[in-house]
Parts: C-alpha cells; sequence; structure tokens
C-alpha cells in the first residue's frame, strides 16, 4: 500500500508523534493566553526542558523521570518570566522575547556534554484490543504514553475552561481584569498558575523531541517549534479543539514532506521544508474567528 | 411604610478615613444604615462615594475608622468577605466580562453558584419576579447599557443580600426602565433589605429614598430627609454653592444645516439594531433631542451621522454636499464633530495623554499639524484650554485618559469636540455619569454652541436632560425615528407615545 514510495498507514502513525512536541507547547500557551498573559518565551521554555529533560534522563536512565524534570524546568523558566510580568510589571513582548533569548543560551550552556548522546528508551505502547485493530491500531493505539498524555492534556485543559469553576475564573481574569479583581479574584495568583503550568506543558514539549523524537540533544534542537506554537495558538482562536486540529495538521505536513524528500520527489527541498508552516498558518487562518481574550497582553496594577 | 423593621441600625460606620496620596478621599465619614431603608449617598464627583462604598464592599481598606454589621465588627478583607456577610454592590463602571455570558456573569460574583443549568433557570425566575427581562445564553458583550445592568442586578439579588449597594444605577436607563428598577427596590426594601444609593439625579433620590447623606469633598455635609427636602436645597448643599440651570433665548429659524433622507444602514453588531428609513433635518442654531430606549439604534445613529458607518448616496447632506461616503476625518474637516457615548475605548483612547487625544480629533479642525508633523505645542494648548474651559479635575495634560474618572473624562471629550467650532454636533450621552453641577455647565455649553450658529444633535435616554435643551424632540425605536416634534408644549403621555411605550421594552431589544 505505497504511493510514490509514501506508506498511508506509516505517515499518519507518525503524524501523531509529530504533532505531540507542539501540541503540548502550545495547549500551555493558550492557558496562559486565556489568562490574558502573553509568553512569548515558548520557545525558551521548550529548549530548556529539552535539555534538562535529556540531562536527567540519560542520569537516570528513566524518560519518565526526564519529562518530569523537563515539566519542572519549564515552569522554573515560566516562573521568571511570571515575578517579572506579574510583580515588576515589566512588559510582557519584551520580557517574552528575552526569556526565548536567555532559554536558548542557557540550554546550549547545560548540554554541553551531553552532545551526541542516545535517549534511554521509552517504549511504544501496544494498547491491548484496540491496538490490533487493523489499520487503526498502528496509526492511533501504538504509540509512547506521552503521546496520550499529551492529548489527555488537551481535553483536560478542554474541560477544566468550559465545564469548571476554575476555568471560568481564569477566563474572567483574561477577559477582563479589572473587572475579575473588583469581584475579589486574584489577578495575580490566576496569572502566575496559568504561567507556571504554560511553562510545564513547554518544558513536556521540548523534552518530548529530545527523549522520543530525535532522539538525542542537540543544540538548537526545537528549531522554532516554540514560535509555531504560538502562532497555533492565535489561528486556533483559543480553543483546544481547533488547536489540536492545527498541531495535527502541522505534524502531518512535516511528516508527509519528509517522506516525499525520502521518496525523491522532483520538488526543492527548501519549498519542501517551509510547507508545513505556510499549511497550517493558511488553513488556522481561513478558519479563525472569535476575539482574543479582553485583556491578553496588558499589565494588570490593582490601583488603576 | 418607610419605617418597615424597627428602627436598629444595620450598618454603622463610624469615623471612617482614607487618604491617597495628594487627596484625602474620605474624612471622619459616620452615618447609619437602618434595615428596609433606602439611604441615598449623594455627592459630586469625586466627593468619596465611590471609595466610601469600595470600602463596605472590601476593596479598599480605611486608614482608621470602624465599621459594624448588626451589631458585630465588620472589616472585610475582600470582596469574598464582603459578599458571604450579605454586602452585594452593582458597579457603575459594570464588572462584566463581555465575551462571557449572562449565566456565567452571575456565576462569577456568586459565592457558590448552583451548576450553570440551574442558575439559568433561577437567572429566569428572578428576571421575571422582579420585571427585568434577560436571557442567560445571551453573551454579555452584545447586550445594551441597560440590559448590562440587569446583569449585575440579577446577580446581586441572586445572593439574596442585606444590604445593597447601587452605584449611579439610573444612568443608563430610560423612565420606563427605572420605573421597573424602582419597583425591584421598594419590593426589596419591603423584604427588609437595606439599599444605599448613589446618585445624583436629585428627583430619583427624593422618589425613592427614605433618607440622604451628603458628601462633599470626602467628609459628610448634611444629612436630610428627602421627601421633605427640595431637590435644589439638596444640589446646594452638594456643591456647596448654587446651581447653573442653562437658558435658552427666543431666536428666528437658521440656515439648513445637515440634512438625512431615508436614511438606512445595516448594524455592524450581529445584536445591533439597524436604521430603518430615518429622515431629520437640523438647521443653524437648532438643537434636536433623540430619546428612546437603550438599544433603540442609538450606537448606530450616531455612527451613521459621525462617518464611522458610512451610508449610501442621497441620504446624508451637509449644506448641498453629499456626504454619505465621506469617513469621519473628512467629515470633521467639513464641520462636523461627534461625541459617542463609550468615552474610554471609542471616544478617548484610554492609555493614551489628553494631549494626544486631543490631537486625535483636533488635528484637522485646530492645525495642528505642520509639514506633516505634529505640532504637539499646539495640542498640549489645546488640551489645556479643554481642561480650563471645562473644569476637568486632572494633575495636567499630560495624564492619560484612563486616569481620569468617568464624569471627567466625558467632560474633556465634550469639550474637546465643542471647542473645535464644529457646524453641526452630534453627541449621545452626553452627560452620562457627570455630577449635577457638570452636567448642568455641559448642557450649557451646548447651548452657547448653538446659539453661535451650530446645530445640534443630541441623543439621549435622560428626558429631562432632553425637555431641557432641545427644540425639538424624536424618539428612536426599533431604528426607526419618529417625526420630530416642537419640546415646547410636549407632555409626558406624548413622550411616551413617541418612545413606543414601556410594554414593548421586551420588544425592542429583539431582532
Amino acid at each position: 500500500m505505497d504511493f510514490g514510495g509514501v506508506n498511508p498507514v506509516l505517515l499518519l502513525a507518525s503524524l501523531m508523534v509529530a504533532a505531540t512536541p507542539i501540541m503540548l507547547a502550545a495547549i500551555g500557551e493558550l492557558v496562559v493566553e486565556r489568562a490574558g498573559v502573553l509568553n512569548l518565551g515558548v520557545e525558551g521554555m521548550m529548549i530548556v526542558g529539552s535539555v534538562l529533560g535529556f540531562v536527567a534522563a540519560t542520569g537516570t536512565d528513566s524518560a519518565w523521570v526526564g519529562f518530569v524534570v523537563a515539566a519542572l524546568g519549564g515552569a522554573g523558566m515560566a516562573v521568571l518570566f511570571g515575578v517579572l510580568t506579574q510583580f515588576f510589571l515589566s512588559n510582557q513582548v519584551a520580557t517574552g522575547l528575552a526569556l526565548t533569548l536567555f532559554g536558548l543560551g542557557l540550554a546550549s550552556l547545560m548540554g554541553q556534554g551531553y552532545l551526541g548522546i542516545k535517549a534511554p528508551s521509552f517504549p511504544d505502547w501496544h494498547i491491548p484490543v484496540l491496538g490490533d485493530i487493523p489499520v487503526i491500531g498502528p496509526i492511533v493505539f501504538q504509540h509512547d504514553p506521552m503521546v496520550y498524555v499529551g492529548l489527555g492534556i488537551v481535553a483536560g485543559v478542554w474541560w477544566f475552561l468550559n465545564r469548571t469553576r476554575g476555568g471560568l475564573i481564569l477566563r474572567a481574569v483574561g477577559e477582563n481584569h479589572e473587572a475579575a479583581h473588583g469581584l475579589g479574584y486574584s489577578v495575580r495568583r490566576v496569572r502566575m498558575l496559568a504561567i507556571m503550568f504554560g511553562g510545564a506543558c513547554a518544558g513536556l514539549g521540548g523534552a518530548y523531541l529530545s527523549i522520543v523524537r530525535v532522539p538525542t540533544y542537540a543544540e538548537g534542537l526545537t528549531a522554532g517549534a516554540g514560535w509555531i506554537a504560538l502562532a497555533i495558538v492565535v489561528f486556533a482562536s483559543w480553543r483546544p479543539g481547533r488547536l489540536l486540529l492545527g498541531a495535527y495538521l502541522f505534524g502531518g505536513v512535516t511528516v508527509l514532506q519528509l517522506n516525499l524528500q525520502a521518496a525523491g520527489v522532483a520538488i526543492p527541498v527548501e519549498y519542501l521544508s517551509m510547507s508545513p508552516y505556510i499549511a497550517t498558518i493558511l488553513v488556522l487562518v481561513i478558519m479563525s474567528a472569535g476575539g482574543a481574550p479582553g485583556s491578553l497582553g496588558k499589565t494588570f496594577h490593582a490601583s488603576r | 411604610m418607610t419605617q418597615a423593621t424597627g428602627d436598629q441600625a444595620l450598618m454603622v460606620l463610624d469615623g471612617l478615613t482614607k487618604a491617597y496620596p495628594g487627596v484625602i478621599a474620605n474624612k471622619d465619614v459616620s452615618f447609619e444604615l437602618k434595615r428596609g431603608e433606602v439611604h441615598a449617598l449623594l455627592g459630586e464627583n469625586g466627593a468619596g462615594k465611590s471609595t466610601l462604598v469600595k470600602t463596605i464592599y472590601g476593596l479598599v481598606k480605611p486608614d482608621s475608622g470602624t465599621m459594624t454589621l448588626a451589631g458585630r465588627p465588620f472589616a472585610p478583607s475582600d470582596p469574598h468577605t464582603a459578599r458571604a456577610s450579605g454586602i452585594a454592590m452593582v458597579f457603575q463602571h459594570f464588572s462584566l466580562f463581555d465575551a462571557l455570558d449572562v449565566a456565567e456573569n452571575v456565576a462569577l460574583g456568586m459565592e457558590n453558584p448552583p451548576p450553570l443549568r440551574d442558575l439559568a433557570q433561577r437567572i429566569r425566575d428572578v428576571s421575571e419576579t422582579y420585571g427585568l427581562p434577560l436571557d442567560p445564553t445571551r453573551t454579555v458583550g452584545d447586550l445594551s447599557a441597560g440590559e448590562r445592568q440587569r446583569v449585575e442586578i440579577i446577580r446581586c439579588l441572586l445572593q439574596d443580600p442585606s444590604v445593597l449597594i447601587m452605584d449611579e444605577p439610573t444612568s443608563v436607563l430610560t423612565p420606563q426602565e427605572v420605573d421597573i428598577l424602582f419597583e425591584t427596590l421598594r419590593k426589596l426594601r419591603d423584604e427588609g433589605t437595606a439599599i444605599l444609593y448613589i446618585s445624583h439625579k436629585l428627583e430619583e433620590i427624593r422618589a425613592l429614598c427614605d433618607h440622604a447623606t451628603i458628601l462633599r469633598l470626602g467628609a459628610v455635609v448634611g444629612t436630610c430627609d428627602p421627601k421633605s427636602t427640595s431637590a435644589r436645597d439638596m444640589a446646594e448643599m452638594m456643591v456647596g454653592g448654587s446651581l447653573h440651570v442653562p437658558e435658552r433665548e427666543a431666536r428666528p429659524a437658521g440656515d439648513m444645516l445637515m440634512q438625512i433622507k431615508g436614511l438606512s444602514v445595516k448594524s455592524p453588531s450581529e445584536f445591533g439594531t439597524s436604521l430603518k428609513d430615518i429622515s431629520l433635518e437640523v438647521r443653524a442654531g437648532d438643537v434636536l433631542g433623540i430619546g428612546g430606549v437603550a438599544g433603540n439604534g442609538q450606537d448606530e445613529l450616531l455612527a451613521a451621522l459621525s462617518g464611522e458607518i458610512t451610508a449610501g448616496r442621497g441620504q446624508i447632506f451637509f449644506k448641498d454636499q453629499d456626504i454619505g461616503k465621506l469617513k469621519p476625518d473628512a467629515r470633521r474637516g467639513l464641520g462636523l464633530c461627534a461625541a459617542p457615548e463609550e468615552r474610554m475605548g471609542h471616544a478617548a483612547a484610554p492609555d493614551m495623554s489628553l494631549v494626544e487625544n486631543a490631537a486625535l480629533t483636533a488635528r484637522k479642525r485646530k492645525n495642528l499639524t505642520r509639514k506633516g508633523f505634529l505640532d504637539w505645542r499646539g495640542a498640549r494648548s489645546f488640551a489645556d484650554e479643554i481642561i480650563k474651559r471645562f473644569d476637568v479635575r486632572t494633575p495636567g495634560s499630560g495624564n492619560a485618559a484612563r486616569s481620569l474618572s468617568g464624569g471627567n473624562l466625558q467632560k474633556f471629550v465634550i469639550g474637546r469636540e465643542i471647542l473645535q467650532d464644529p457646524q453641526v454636533l452630534i453627541v449621545n450621552q452626553p452627560t452620562w455619569g457627570v455630577d449635577a453641577a457638570a452636567a448642568a455647565s455641559i448642557r450649557q455649553a451646548l447651548l452657547d454652541l448653538a446659539a453661535k450658529g451650530a446645530a445640534i444633535i443630541v441623543i439621549s435616554q435622560d428626558l429631562d436632560e432632553l425637555m431641557e435643551i432641545s427644540d425639538s424632540f424624536a424618539a428612536l425605536n426599533e431604528g426607526r425615528l419618529s417625526a420630530p416634534r416642537p419640546t415646547l408644549g410636549l407632555t409626558v403621555e406624548d413622550i411616551g407615545l413617541m418612545l413606543g411605550g414601556a410594554h414593548d421594552m421586551e420588544v425592542a431589544h429583539v431582532d
């Protein structure tokens, strides 16, 4: 079942793996932005997560430990951003950009001794019964656990935002922080928690790259994945369902173009490499509807 | 009737003082609030009313002084504590979330809200009981000002408060809506709720309140029984001087300045009201008042006249020129200025300074550009002139528009347009949330402008205001404008008929 050297089952299966790091980073940023904070440091938090996760995973020979450490590292970076923007009221855009640059530098410093090492193995789950279904089984139910953790986080975020009081408060804070403050909700606390969650998700996304997807550490490993995650959040109109679609679309075209390159299609490689970015943005622009959270990116000060 | 459930004070405020850098917001304020009374808190903008109620609601901590509630010391650390103790508040600037629906907004203001589906049912029940029609599934961003206030009121009512604070509740309501609100408040009072009622509108206070405390410059300057005190006496206590009532002189009809012929435009908002076949004309020196229930096309009419929405050919004429296709800037250039209702974000850019805000609309008419560059010195002196002429209270023209109180910003916005010497000026709700003295001076400024030969279209929900300043009156109902009639000799019944009557209120908000 090959089409010009591309096997559709393998393609769809690797799509889910390719989409996972971006999906993780984007769902974290979605929560942050729904709380009214624009953190442009996703790329930096991802790469710090990828190196910390890799170091911890190779040190303990356990990928799981790697993921936990990466999440903590990402959250730590996010706390730095949160303290600067929420307590010292620094500009969110500038602080986020600085966080990315800082993260890139920090990661190459920490990763120096780990270049070219292979990550500990992280075996795929073969989910009983479901994994045995022909075609669908290998595509959907034979992946490593983090793929499902990522999907679980997306579903959890959807449920939290739309079905819980906590989610309602978070959306309220993002929509109109002054009114939320007037009703007695702690804008800073809600935002700090959201920022930390966003950092942890970005860290997980980064670690997924270094531990599972590549799986080794290299400098500049994230290669702009954090920026794509940011774009996906915007074009998904801040909705978890659309975000999933955007991430899978990006993952799908990424895998497809790699396969096409391998199959030697007569299109210049540069065009193929561009294609996932163009396709994702095009589709999401066409779909995009609904506005940004009302207080997105604005500095909150209780006395105003 | 007024002494409903005993004389025992429910809430006692004793010597509350709160100072901010450079200003004392409250100075040794003491008064008592009884069960089952409507207690008015009167004062000009900046008299300290808002700080006082924020103290009660737990948003502000007093520097000194104590409060007791039902005999026990009461010092709420935040609004949650205040709400848990039975205090509810309807804010002057609505504390609503535009992107969320009515039920979600209500849930956010409650301590232990039921699941949203049950809550929606309770909202329907309460809104029917108190005659405040409201659909819990609507998105708040699409509601009119009057409907938004209902959201706030219902949010409070669902918590069975023992003290209800209303901060300027009627400033956005029509007479019919005010009547409904008063019915609701009287009902609550008779059920034993203590209501603290803040308003500038003295006649309302006389109609509704049992007791009044008057604040000036942060201190209590008097108390009275509003039912037996004249509005004029109360106003004088409030401003510490005598009130200025606008004057008008008879004059002959002037030249035709603006003509609208069969104007129909579609509302840009899905839930807005489209304008249907509107015709009117104003001549030099005319003041045309346009009344109507909120959400009947007021915003759309202002936008169509100012140029924010453009119209088809042959619908809008300025003198003899068809200006239907012109944008606001071009219309301004011709001498047609406008001030929309929403001052923060529409009439003024909140984070820009007053100088910048002045330059934004006056650039053309005040020649504030030189070879393509902005003349900042000219803009600054123009802003300073507005501040001086219209008594805008601010430390200086370099301050952000956001830092001004609503009433002060309103004075600035109106002043900015008036001082550009427009030939036609269109204003929507020119005195919303402005205190009595400032409102009177804004009205006088509008009349002075008309006396100089400009035509003025005032869109307002304050009928008293329209009767006071306009030569002719028309009403908007579902996007249609009634034929204008001379104000002189118009009776309340006539106006009621023109507005379409209170029974149409629900219909008026659909489609």
